[in-house]
């Protein structure tokens, strides 16, 4: 969170006031909002994903309101209904397509005090063959008059992993998160954020469908189970700014840099422009791209069975990069135009993203000498549709 | 030697907190206060997009809040 003023509010307020009290009100209100509870807002938002033979949607609806003068309460529901052919399901699981559902819904509470906001907040999500709860923990402060944001959480997860066809099969799995963060107003048209975050895992870490394969003769590979290491520890360190143009007009940046103990290293650039036009729309577009080396146990071919204490073939563990480009529309209606609420938008976002796998190989061709496939590459396509009101 | 630097900084900090002369005035803050400069101007559109990355990269954190599962198989 970072220091903020409501600006139809104080628009609203000057015009019936004379000029000389115009820096009065507008320090008067930030002074009053430097610790703020979030907005009260509901949001309803469809998502579809399709890409690499899988598609995604769902509904997702998100609304948050206050209780008195110190208290924010919101809640989310959202729901992945997922259909897939992708490279994993014909490979592993011999299938040309595969269904499941996942509903999440999460809860939080956050406390205003003075400067500082405390949260806490509880999520469930449940697939057919996996369960998790997560609790969290937050805790954020303004400081250094005003111009600075500090804050720090803490989340639990615990998860349960089934495996559909296999009654028997029963796993968990524990991951703990540490966050600290930091916002800060550099100059009047720009603020910078800082973000750190250390997450621990613990049990069952791997898919338990997901198999990898091994040289069987030299023309043909054979399939067996992963085997991960039973933790993982990750470190994520994230830089952001926006820098508002002379036009009323914003540009935003994006690096972040992530190590595991996996040997995972990613980078991740993004570059970002908003520019409002004609009272009552905002367009903004942006460009993202991103790579990673692979895990220390990753090969996509084995030389054979239990070549490995520990082995994977998950593209998500692979050397790959990515880039998105994206677009977003918003047409914000006026107050006087939606009456009872303050103000209410209807937003179209789509982003195209490419995947270039440096050591995924198509396994599925199977007219290739097995190591010698092609390289594995797909696009996907994201939309987005939602509403959102202000009350 | 490191825990009396640290212990020195903090009493610093502690007190110029209480002292320290804001270097961009409060009436100088209405672009920053503009909603195009929001880090989480939609939060639940935010949220979708750091699911679809989490679920298809190898990195994860230093993003802000997502749900947890994958629904990604």
């Amino acid at each position: 969170m970072v220091p903020k003023v409501v600006p139809e509010a104080v628009v609203v307020v000057t015009k019936a006031l004379h000029l000389y009290l115009v820096p009065l009100i507008i320090l008067f209100s930030i002074s009053s909002n430097a610790a703020v509870l979030p907005e009260e807002r509901a949001d309803a938002l469809y998502h579809s994903y399709s890409g690499g033979g899988i598609d995604i949607t769902g509904p997702a609806v998100l609304v948050r309101t206050n209780a008195g003068d110190s208290v924010s309460l919101s809640a989310k529901h959202y729901v992945d209904t997922i259909s897939s052919a992708s490279i994993d399901v014909e490979v592993i699981l011999g299938a040309s397509t595969y269904e499941e559902e996942r509903v999440e819904n999460s809860f939080s509470i956050d406390f205003l005090n003075e400067k500082t906001l405390m949260s806490l907040g509880y999520t469930n999500s449940k697939e057919n063959d996996f369960i998790a709860d997560t609790i969290s923990f937050g805790i954020s402060q303004d400081v250094f008059g005003d111009l600075t944001t500090v804050s720090m959480g803490y989340a639990h997860g615990s998860n349960k992993v089934g495996k559909t066809g296999d009654p028997l099969f029963s796993e968990i799995s524990q991951s703990d998160n540490f966050n600290l963060s930091l916002a800060q107003v550099i100059t009047k048209n720009l603020i910078m954020s800082a973000a750190f975050d250390v997450t621990t895992d613990s049990g069952f870490l791997n898919n338990p469908y997901r198999k990898v394969r091994y040289i069987d003769t030299p023309t043909t590979f054979l399939l067996e189970n992963e085997v991960y290491p039973k933790t993982r520890t990750s470190n994520a360190l994230a830089v952001r700014g926006r820098y508002f143009l002379p036009y009323r007009a914003a540009l935003h940046a994006e690096f972040r840099r992530f190590t595991d103990s996996w040997g995972i290293a990613g980078n991740n650039i993004e570059l970002g422009y908003t520019h409002p036009f004609a009272k009552n729309w905002t367009i903004e577009t942006h460009f993202r791209t991103y790579a990673q080396s692979k895990a220390n146990f990753y090969s996509d071919l084995f030389p054979y069975s239990n070549a490995q204490n520990f082995m994977a073939r998950d593209k998500e563990l692979s050397t790959f990069n990515n880039s998105t480009i994206g677009f977003g529309v918003s047409y914000e209606f006026a107050k006087s135009e939606v009456g009872f609420i303050d103000k209410a938008s209807v937003n179209f976002k789509f982003d195209h993203i490419q995947f270039n796998y440096e050591d995924f190989r198509d396994a599925r061709l199977t007219s290739y000498t097995p190591g010698t496939e092609p390289l594995y590459k797909f696009s996907a396509n994201i939309m987005q549709l939602f509403v959102s009101v202000w009350f | 030697m490191l825990y009396k630097f640290s212990f020195s900084l903090l009493v610093f900090l502690s007190l110029s907190a209480c002292s320290l002369e804001p270097w961009v005035k409060p009436y100088e803050r209405a672009n920053l206060a503009d909603p195009i400069m929001s880090f989480s101007q939609d939060p639940l559109s935010q949220g979708y997009m750091h699911h679809v990355y989490q679920a298809r990269e190898g990195a994860r954190g230093a993003e802000g809040g997502s749900g947890g599962g994958c629904g990604c198989n």
